[in-house]
């Protein structure tokens, strides 16, 4: 109903109508705290406008009157606080097995790379139905992922991975806005989310030129020589890879972290910041060395022999399969 | 609710802080509080109309999708110099440098600021600050948004950031200044019988204004020089490529200029607190809980600060919190206007100019105050933050609020610093134009922002629906620029032209109406010695009162 509405945002994703619902509740509250306002005032104005042989009378303040209206607007803040509070952790709380997309930002474009490989600049395109996750990161300055429709929005900052996640609920296409001023051209740094319907995303997300991007990753890994060190088959000088993301990793100074993106991300960046336990501190950083992009394969490469095999969702090893038999026909 | 009293032209010419010396010299080297009053009030009012001219610029721009009036850099400077101007040059002076300078050593019975001299070199501060933006502007601008984030400031803009943040760093000293005297004014040199519980609440108002510009600007001061050495010297701080902390930044700015927000509205609040009894000839309803409600804002407005960040990469725990006590700080916002409206009740009121100008405050802070509830919900700010909400949201706090706040200030206390009346009839008329143009400027932007219109674009092509709301703002824009000229204008008229003002032409309470308008140099001919409370309208009510009986 309210998508036919000309002043009320469309809604596409299952956030949407919960932050609506809330702004409904909201405009409602407000709106009656302001009427009230209001009429009080118009009506003492004109009720008690000067008049000759009246006099103003004179009350010192009731302290009864002060405690009733800051008790009721503080309860009724507090159940606004508490609903805010809820949407906003399932806005910031992405489900555990939802597809994810690689973000990079830059002075002004925005750089798409999907876990099956495709890639795309200032547009998204996602499967209806699905939770997608984007693992985000800037080259430069700090850009802010918007999709008003979906009603959800991430600051993309330099220097480490933020992530943003939604459901797409109908097909169609919505405007991208960078959100967060980032220099000349910030205002044409904007695009498209296309949601497709499974299928449709299906052939589209197939048809692309490049293999997974953990394979990418993998050759990245090879072809820089990561393999010496951190290898598979036996304890090499570095911490053997298979199957530590999303684990506990110990650490030399006694800490322990969650091997996260941006666990990963960093150790590869500034390896000494975090360095695991028992191993020595000899790999060299590869800050400036990495293209974003490149970071990001490493990543999903790390990820994928981290693991378990093939399940329901669309994994990278499947997706190559998949590819042999794509039939060229591409979606857009 | 007649014209206020005229006096016949006096006999002869008394002295007073106007009339005691001539030339520039006595102007540029004064150290009467009075004097520096007006020299800021010059000065701020010159930048408050190029602020305006920018924004007059930018709404234009906005007009039509395509960006066709400007180029992009020029509009990113634009409204970048806007907020600039706009804040450290206008709104954080406006209402503590012009009528605090000149009514809060008059409200306590002093003859002048703890330290005259250091008075006026805060004004000094503030013009070498002011002349150093200016040639910013002039040779080349700045295209870092107001909030400067890093790492665009500090190691990608090649505009002249480091010469904007000298002008902001040395403006933020006279902010200090202006709050050290307040502070140690209210404290030392209140007149006998001046008790805390019977200061105005301007004063009230004043002082907790003058604790944050003491705690928080030196904070931004040295942001300011911590991004500078980030640009200059390459030195590792926010910039993550250098080993620092973008978000940081984010942090360490928002500590200061969020409670900046109360250093703009709080005196506003000030000014409302004094009007609103006057012209109601009441008692303000629950003196101590206005009074107090002014210390809670500077207290939890510095505990607020991230709420500007929710989207910025903070942990959703720390989140929650600055979401929770942005509910507690909008408390006692609420409070104030509860007990302003409460003492409008059995009250005698007038419409006069002034009072017309605190009913507008009182709107459109209640919306600005409401949309605010909007913004410290953290599922809705995700969606609006960053948006043309958020845009509306701090103009009706900071212009709706703050500038409409000042005028109701400059036409209550007018007689006062002029020693004439404005034509009423013009200032009620200004007070209407202000107000509509206002609302048609910026209502439309709370839609705009949950339409899903961000900030700062300069070229909306790619999204043309958004033109009609842009066209209904920017039709308002010219009425509210309108709406300021005029009190400009019958302002610098009446200072030749106008009737002369009697001491007390609202026949108002307060130590500042009971010397004579404008007031001597020292404020008062002899020390006074309070013995009332504040707003005893009753008791100044009474003799004449008793008098109209008769004659009705």
């Amino acid at each position: 109903m309210l998508n036919d509405f000309p002043l009320w945002p469309q809604q596409a994703s299952t956030l949407a109508h919960r932050v609506d619902a809330l702004y409904i509740f909201l405009l409602i509250i407000t709106g009656m705290m302001a009427l009230l306002v209001c009429t009080l005032v118009i009506y003492f104005a004109a009720r008690f406008r000067k008049r000759a042989g009246v006099r103003a009378e004179q009350i010192e303040g009731s302290n009864a009157l002060e405690i009733t209206w800051s008790v009721i607007p503080f309860c009724i803040f507090m159940v606004i606080f508490a609903w805010g509070a809820v949407v906003y952790f399932s806005q910031r709380t992405p489900p555990a097995d939802a597809t994810e997309v690689y973000v990079v930002a830059k002075q002004w474009m925005w750089k798409v790379e999907h876990a099956e490989g495709q890639r795309e600049i200032n547009e998204l395109h996602v499967p209806v139905g699905r939770d997608v996750k984007l693992i985000m990161t800037s080259q430069d300055v700090i850009h802010s992922f918007y999709i008003p429709a979906f009603r959800v929005k991430q600051d993309v900052l330099p220097g480490r991975y933020t992530v943003e996640w939604f459901r797409a609920t109908k097909p169609g296409t919505y405007h991208l806005f960078c959100a967060e001023y980032c220099g000349t051209q910030h205002s044409g740094m904007v695009g498209n989310i296309v949601v497709l319907e499974p299928a449709q995303y299906e052939a589209w997300i197939n048809a692309g030129p490049n293999g997974p991007l953990s394979d990418s990753g993998e050759k990245v890994f090879a072809e820089l020589g990561c393999s010496t060190c951190h290898r598979s088959d036996v304890q090499g000088r570095g911490p053997n890879l298979q199957g530590v993301f999303g684990n506990p990793v110990e650490l030399e100074d006694g800490r322990t972290v969650t091997a996260d993106e941006n666990y990963l991300r960093e150790s590869i960046l500034d390896p000494g910041a975090k360095r695991v336990k028992g191993f020595k501190p000899i790999m060299p950083t590869f800050q400036g060395l990495l293209t974003e992009e490149q970071v990001n394969e490493l990543v999903a490469y790390i990820k994928s022999i981290s693991s378990k095999p093939a399940g329901v969702k669309t994994t990278a090893s499947a997706a190559s399969q998949t590819q042999a038999q794509r039939n060229g026909s591409q979606v857009q | 609710m007649g014209m206020p009293t005229v006096v016949p032209q006096q006999r002869f010419e008394r002295e007073t802080y106007l009339n005691k010396e001539y030339g520039i010299w006595s102007w540029l080297l004064t150290t009467d509080h009075k004097r520096i009053a007006l020299l800021y009030l010059i000065s701020i009012t010159f930048f408050f109309f190029i602020g305006g001219f920018f924004a007059l610029l930018i709404r234009l721009e906005l007009l039509t999708p395509a960006g066709d009036l400007v180029q992009a850099d020029t509009y990113n400077k634009l409204f970048t110099q806007h907020g600039m101007v706009m804040v450290f040059f206008f709104l954080i002076p406006s209402i503590p440098a012009t009528l605090g300078n000149f009514l809060v050593p008059m409200m306590v019975g002093a003859k002048d600021l703890a330290f005259p001299r250091i008075n006026l070199l805060s004004w000094y501060l503030y013009i070498i600050g002011g002349i150093i933006m200016l040639h910013c502007m002039l040779t080349g601008g700045v295209d870092t948004g107001w909030t400067f984030y890093v790492p665009f400031s500090s190691n990608f803009t090649n505009t002249k950031f480091v010469e904007a943040g000298i002008a902001i760093f040395i403006a933020g000293f006279s902010s200090i200044l202006t709050g050290l005297n307040f502070v140690v004014t209210i404290h030392r040199m209140r007149a006998p019988g001046m008790t805390w519980s019977r200061l105005p609440l301007f004063i009230w108002a004043h002082y907790a204004t003058s604790i944050i510009q003491l705690l928080g600007t030196p904070v931004v001061a040295i942001t300011i020089v911590l991004v500078a050495c980030e640009r200059a010297l390459h030195l590792g701080i926010f910039d993550p490529k250098l080993g620092g902390d973008p978000v940081l930044f984010q942090h360490l700015f928002w500590f200061y200029s969020h409670p900046a927000v109360y250093i703009m509205i709080l005196p506003a609040m000030g000014v409302v607190t004094e009007i609103i009894p006057c012209f109601s000839r009441k008692r303000i309803f629950g003196y101590q809980f206005v009074a107090l409600s002014s210390i809670a804002i500077a207290v939890f407005g510095f505990l607020v600060w991230a709420h500007h960040m929710f989207v910025a990469g903070i942990s959703v725990y720390s989140a929650l919190v600055f979401s929770f006590l942005s509910y507690a700080v909008a408390l006692p916002s609420a409070i104030k206007v509860f007990n302003w409206t409460a003492t409008l009740y059995k009250g005698s009121i007038r419409y006069d100019a002034p009072m017309l100008y605190a009913f507008g405050f009182l709107g459109l802070f209640t919306i600005g105050g409401l949309s605010g509830l909007f913004l410290a919900a953290l599922g809705i700010n995700v969606h609006v933050t960053d948006t043309y909400f958020v845009v509306a949201h701090f103009h009706y706090i900071m212009v709706g609020g703050a500038v409409m706040g000042y005028l109701g200030g400059m036409h209550f206390w007018w007689p006062k610093i002029s020693g004439k009346l404005y034509p009423e009839g013009w200032a009620r008329l200004a007070a209407l134009i202000v107000f509509i143009g206002f609302n048609l400027t910026f209502f439309p932007q709370f839609v705009l922002g949950y339409l899903g219109m961000p900030r700062r674009y300069y070229d909306y092509s790619h999204m043309p629906e958004f033109q009609v709301l842009n066209v209904l703002s920017t039709a308002g824009a010219t009425v509210l620029g309108v709406g300021y000229l005029l009190p400009m204008v019958y302002f610098l008229w009446s200072m030749r032209y106008g009737k002369p003002a009697s001491d007390n032409p609202w026949n108002a309470a307060g130590l500042e109406w009971k010397t004579a308008s404008p007031p001597p140099t020292f404020n008062f001919d002899e020390e006074p010695v309070v013995t009332w409370e504040a707003y005893n309208y009753d008791e100044l009510d009474a003799p004449p009162q008793a008098q109209e009986v008769t004659v009705a």
